[in-house]
């Protein structure tokens, strides 16, 4: 078992800097999500500790150990990667085999035979076993890979959005199994992904990238409900956060001709973007302020309101069984402990700041 | 999966199988004619019309392989019965085996020396340009080589000169430095042209093959070279295949620079061929046969790659 620490990691391909002063803890049997989008450097992290990468500078440890002049073989990790992870040539046993049969692990017949079977009852692929990868669906071929990761019992996990090219069905259920393997192994995993449901569902922490740098860390709710900047509030969440520009002005939110209390406390007259999640306004008959509905959309549980405020639109989320129709006037008010100011320049979350 | 085809595919497919068959039938029939006059009696070689049936025989082969002289008169019987059955069929022909005085053995031809130089020359240099090929392809294909594009279109450039225009200082320098009449020598020539030629080719298989398989492999506990032999290799094979038979029928093939470079120690086949045509009165049966026998290995190559070739022609550019 093993903790992974990174320290001032860069690593620019010509011009573009993929990784800047890139710090990054994960705790001895932890599963970390990291979040960002596409090309916010997702993968060099996981490359440069896995030994695929060379970083510019910076320090990757696993363990007790500064691996930075280790290969990939002896650094002990599992990649598990989107696609092209198994070996198209050989069966499913062969690709559970291959990892066990390298000459730096020495590994007995027999205990070879007794780790693959336990792998593929864990991943229920027995039934798969003698099958050409080829012939496999998508599904399976990922928990093949997983598979092919458990046989070594690695310390660290590394996973570069095993579950996005698959059906959300599959998906959910592998995040579910993922999780579980995650506690009975109580190895160390660190996930990137940039689909923020995945994140919040299965990160004991969640770490937020953006064009190469960690914007914020935290519990999932840490994310949720206290983001460091506007960037984080719009990453989780769907629909995302609310942000409209307005002021403080004598303890309330002014924001055009609206008046909305807040609690905030040590407030100052000042601009200020406020940001409120749409599950935290409310309609109600004798609510504050009143605007137009300007459409609905109907997902089933819930419905998603967009009310026209002045020039800004807020979404609102509502049980289905809400009656409303379009263009109807509602009126709505927001749980003034809910609502969060930030900085409209910077970003950054007054309250943290 | 059972396919469905409308009316005009069935139109379109039909009349391609029969340009095909056109096609295929021009082609191959001169190979046809040559096969045939290869094994005919030397008067069935050249009558007009040509002769259609006959009684195959092997006396062009016999000839192909021994040197031979005019019969002044007709060999007497009990010398006839003594001999072996290819001199037999020498006999046949109204020419007999030229033997050694003193130790009575029959002198060959030098054709079959010369088709052994062949084979050793193809092979060796298309192997060299195959291996030597895939490693190189895969250093440019797989990390940062500074100057990249520069180094890949020095390569090429090497093709863009007809190499006969420096057949004359190859000529020199070879005999400078000991290299004619050697395998050894041809051998660099061919590994040398074929090599850019492999380089191109291989890169373009090589860039195909995601380098996820090679990482998971280092990732697993593998070492680089281990990864290529393990994971890249199986999976070049096919541009492996297509590569060898280019190279194999460039060498196989090669005329000029045999012509020039070699004489009696290393000459290959290919100018063997020409020089039969031009001594005296031509016997077509024995240039047929070994164009025939000349015809054959790349004919064998070709087959037992077939199913390599097929995906491989594409250059990579249809996978599966
Ligand atoms: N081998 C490479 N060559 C050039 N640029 C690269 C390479 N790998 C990654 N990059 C660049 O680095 C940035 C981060 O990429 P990556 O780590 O793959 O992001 P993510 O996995 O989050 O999508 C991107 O801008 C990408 O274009
Ligand atoms: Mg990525």
């Amino acid at each position: 078992m093993a903790r992974i620490e990174i320290k001032g990691l860069n690593k620019s391909f010509g011009a573009s800097r993929a990784l800047r002063d890139l710090d990054l803890v994960v705790e001895d049997g932890e599963f970390f999500v990291l979040l960002g989008r596409t090309g916010a450097g997702k993968t060099t992290i996981l490359r440069s500790i896995a030994g695929l990468e060379k970083p510019d500078s910076g320090m990757v440890k696993i363990g007790d150990h500064d691996v930075g002049g280790w290969t990939a073989a002896q650094r002990d990790v599992a990649l598990v990667l989107q696609q092209y992870s198994l070996y198209p040539r050989l069966t499913v046993r062969g690709n559970l085999e291959f990892p066990l049969r390298s000459k730096t692990r020495k590994f007995t017949e027999s205990e070879i035979a007794a780790r693959v079977e336990k792998a593929a009852k864990t991943l229920q692929i027995t039934h798969l076993m003698d099958r050409k990868v080829e012939r496999l669906s998508g599904g399976e071929m990922q928990r093949v890979s997983i598979g092919r990761a458990i046989v070594r019992q690695p310390a660290v996990f590394l996973m570069d959005e095993p579950l996005s090219a698959l059906d959300a069905k599959l998906r959910e259920s592998l995040r579910v199994e993922l999780k579980r393997l995650h506690s009975d192994l109580g190895a160390t995993f660190l996930f990137v992904t940039h689909d923020q449901v995945e994140a919040m569902s299965m990160g004991d922490k969640i770490g937020v990238l953006r064009q190469g740098r960690l914007v914020q860390v935290g519990t999932p709710s840490d994310i949720y409900e206290r983001p460091l900047n506007t960037f984080v509030a719009r990453s989780v969440g769907s629909p995302p956060m609310n942000l409209i520009n307005g002021r403080m002005s004598g303890g309330e939110a002014q924001i055009g001709a609206f008046r909305l209390p807040v609690s905030i406390a040590g407030a100052v007259e000042r601009p200020v973007t406020f940001g409120v999640r749409p599950e935290n306004v409310t309609l109600q008959s004798g609510a504050p302020v009143e605007a137009k509905v300007f459409d609905i959309e109907d997902q089933g549980v819930i419905k998603v309101l967009t009310l026209e405020m002045g020039s800004d639109r807020l979404h609102v989320t509502v049980p289905a069984g809400t009656k409303v129709g379009r263009d109807e006037m509602v009126r709505f008010g927001w749980k003034p402990d809910r609502v969060l100011a930030f900085d409209p320049d910077s970003g950054m979350n007054l309250a943290l700041a | 999966m059972a396919e469905v085809k409308t009316k005009g595919e069935v139109i379109v497919n039909r009349a391609a199988i029969v340009a095909v068959m056109l096609a295929l039938v021009v082609m191959l029939t001169p190979i046809l004619w040559i096969t045939a006059t290869a094994f005919k009696p030397r008067n069935l070689a050249t009558t007009v019309p040509p002769t259609v049936m006959f009684e195959p025989t092997l006396s062009p082969f016999a000839k192909l392989f021994t040197k031979r002289s005019q019969l002044r008169e007709p060999v007497e019987q009990e010398v006839y019965d003594a001999a072996p059955w290819w001199e037999q069929l020498v006999f046949d022909g109204g020419e007999q085996v030229v033997r050694n005085k003193k130790t009575g053995e029959a002198t060959p031809s030098g054709f079959g020396g010369r088709y052994l130089n062949s084979l050793i020359v193809s092979i060796v240099s298309t192997v060299l340009a195959v291996s030597m090929g895939t490693i190189t392809a895969y250093g440019f294909s797989r990390f940062r080589v500074p100057g990249e594009q520069d180094w890949l279109f020095f390569i090429l450039s090497t093709r863009m000169l007809p190499p006969i225009v420096v057949a004359i200082p190859m000529f020199l320098m070879y005999r400078a430095v000991g290299l004619y009449d050697t395998h050894i020598g041809l051998i660099i020539l061919y590994t040398a042209f074929n090599l850019s030629f492999a380089v191109w080719i291989m890169k373009g298989f090589i860039d195909e093959i995601p380098r996820e398989y090679e990482e998971a492999a280092l990732v697993d506990g593998y070492t680089r070279l281990q990864a290529f032999f393990k994971i890249v290799l199986p999976e070049a094979l096919t541009g492996i295949a297509a590569t060898a038979v280019f190279c194999f029928i460039t060498a196989w093939n090669e005329y000029a620079f045999a012509l020039m470079m070699t004489s009696r120690n290393a000459q290959t086949a290919p100018p063997y061929i020409p020089s039969q045509v031009g001594s005296g009165l031509s016997d077509w049966t024995v240039i047929a046969s070994g164009t025939f026998l000349f015809l054959l290995p790349v004919a064998i190559f070709t087959f037992l790659l077939r199913n390599h070739l097929l995906r491989g022609m594409s250059f990579g550019a249809i996978r599966k």
